[in-house]
């Protein structure tokens, strides 16, 4: 059954530009876009607990390849390379902090934004000679609608198919106790650090495929610590650990989100810091599993 | 040169090291990684100024002032947000927990102080004369600033060591566990660690705002420098802290100086890798 009714509602998703309007085709791509980053985020940190805070260092990245290469080469190509920096910028960064404790990954994701924007600055400044670039690229806003698509579906797809795979039984198995993990003979390393590049890679990718939405683009505005915070919100609200969680938690989050920031900018963060912590306290597993616990306590409360 | 770069590099070093020695209190004996720290040395630095240019009160008196302050809002803020999640959470999920409770902290006080403060750089200037020591001038409120961080930091280990409290605040930070069989309140001593780091971060914070120029989106850089700091000294280790803060300042001193100060975090960045690759117990740790 399911094998008919995953095409044909992407196949639906797909068709929806035709109809909407160009703000419209806007919000979408937009709620697509972090259905991806969120499903992503939580392909890694979801079963292994491991709280990656450096979403928007790889999806800045990726926008930036484009921003770097879009005069030079063809399209194509450019997401070939972005997808390789982002694997390699995972490798660095899970080499030298995913063989230690979760706390050690978690403070370097926690500056890697800061650090790349920096570094960006420094190298177009010094060496490009100015800041801020233009992304001109022949792509419209349905091409990137449908770029971002199909990348969520592949995300879905991938993460339901790591899920059974043994990968996705030694990633749960590292999450509930890392000790019992090793001594199962699970390669503690090396399976963190397959997920978290696989992860890491799609977060790229998204980077560039939205990027033609920027135009000019700047260390300051891609780099925006928000992404990385909107992602973990969003995964955490629908549930990192389910297949479908993070996008349930993205598309009202991110409804909300634009609908605050638009008629509220001064007091959205301040709300946004307060959400987040409620999300923490009140919903440990996300509302998907929040609303099934209290199903199930009253089901025990009438047998 | 060399003169200039080590006098002005135990100057920032001073800083770091009070603003580390803040973080590894928390981290090491409440078990809470607070990322919202850099928020709060922020929030204590515009209070120095908006008290300076609202009301004309005297940069040292509020530092003087701001650490029992910190003192309070941090036992506040553990009474209220962290204690639930070390009620709720045992072995290694209260460090998840309090990870994602404090990044959202991050944003609200980060929110709160756009809303109030503007997202533009503030700096005062105060006594920015300068003072000529070994034939290199320095600004005398660095010199001030380096003075307030010997006297806490080195009070506070003082009393660490010495004391009968800070024996209790020590033995909770070795084993949690065992401390309440010698009859230690482990709960009251996670809130007055806690507070303590947070009473050490503001008092931070308010020097940092005597010399440097700050934002109010900057907090995570005071997060991440004393993070690695801490790191780099050994998690709970307060001398380490001590001795690894003033270290990175001296390091970002010679970078800033020698080669770029726009490398600066990417020396601090450079310096964390070593430290996981070679010695992730810490520069000073037992393997």
């Amino acid at each position: 059954m399911k094998y008919v009714i995953y095409p044909v509602a992407l196949a639906l998703l797909a068709a929806v530009p035709f109809v909407a309007s160009d703000y419209a085709l806007g919000l979408l791509i937009g709620m697509v876009t972090y259905v991806t980053l969120a499903s992503a985020w939580a392909m890694f940190s979801g079963p292994t607990h491991y709280v990656s805070l450096a979403t928007v260092a790889f999806y800045g990245a990726g926008a930036y390849v484009v921003a770097m290469l879009n005069e030079v080469m063809a399209y194509p190509m450019i997401l070939l390379i972005t997808a390789g920096v982002g694997a390699a910028m995972a490798l660095v960064v899970g080499l030298s902090t995913l063989r230690l404790a979760g706390v050690y990954f978690v403070i370097f994701s926690f500056g890697l934004a800061e650090l790349i924007r920096q570094l960006i600055t420094w190298y177009e400044i010094n060496i490009y000679g100015t800041l801020g670039r233009y992304i001109f690229v022949d792509i419209t806003a349905r091409g990137i609608y449908w770029q971002m698509l199909a990348l969520a579906a592949i995300t879905i797809g991938l993460t339901a198919y790591i899920n059974r795979s043994r990968l996705g039984l030694a990633l749960r198995v590292i999450g509930d106790d890392e000790v019992v993990a090793a001594h199962s003979g699970i390669p503690l390393a090396r399976m963190k650090l397959m997920a978290f590049v696989l992860s890491a890679t799609i977060l790229t990718l998204a980077g560039a495929i939205a990027s033609p939405r920027w135009v000019y683009v700047e260390p300051a505005i891609v780099f925006n610590p928000t992404v990385s915070f909107l992602t973990v919100i969003m995964a955490l609200f629908g549930g990192a650990n389910r297949l479908w969680g993070p996008a349930l938690g993205a598309i009202p989050l991110f409804l909300a989100f634009e609908y605050l920031s638009a008629h509220f900018p001064d007091v959205y963060p301040i709300f946004l810091g307060a959400l987040f912590i409620g999300v923490v306290f009140l919903f440990p597993n996300g509302v998907l599993a929040g609303i099934e616990g209290l199903r199930r306590g009253k089901k025990e409360e009438t047998a | 040169m060399f003169v200039t770069i080590l006098i002005l590099g135990l100057v920032l070093g001073g800083t770091y090291a009070l603003l580390a020695l803040g973080l590894t209190l928390q981290y090491g004996i409440a078990r809470i990684m607070n990322l919202a720290y850099g928020e709060l040395t922020l929030a204590a630095a515009f209070v120095l100024v908006a008290l300076m240019q609202g009301f004309g009160i005297s940069p040292l008196l509020t530092v003087a002032l701001i650490g029992p302050v910190g003192y309070v809002v941090g036992s506040l803020l553990y009474t209220v947000m962290m204690k639930p999640l070390v009620a709720r959470s045992s072995g290694g999920k209260l460090d998840v927990d309090s990870i994602l409770a404090t990044f959202g902290l991050l944003f609200l006080i980060q929110g709160v102080l756009l809303l109030v403060f503007g997202p533009n750089f503030t700096s005062i200037s105060y006594l920015d004369k300068g003072v000529t020591i070994f034939g290199v001038t320095v600004a005398l409120n660095r010199l001030i600033a380096l003075g307030i961080c010997v006297v806490v930091g080195g009070a506070l280990v003082i009393a660490l060591a010495t004391t009968r409290w800070g024996l209790a605040l020590r033995a909770v930070a070795q084993t949690p566990t065992s401390a309440p069989l010698v009859g230690l309140d482990v709960n009251k001593v996670a809130r007055q660690g806690f507070a303590l780091g947070t009473a050490l971060a503001a008092t931070a914070g308010a020097t940092v705002a005597m010399y440097q120029t700050f934002s109010a989106s900057g907090g995570v850089v005071f997060t991440m420098k004393a993070l690695v700091i801490v790191i780099m000294g050994g998690v709970g280790n307060v001398g380490g802290a001590l001795a690894a803060g003033l270290l990175l300042g001296l390091v970002e001193t010679f970078v800033a100086t020698a080669i770029d100060p726009g490398l600066t975090l990417a020396a601090t960045f450079a310096i964390f890798l070593l430290v996981l690759l070679f010695r992730p117990q810490g520069l000073f740790g037992k393997a």
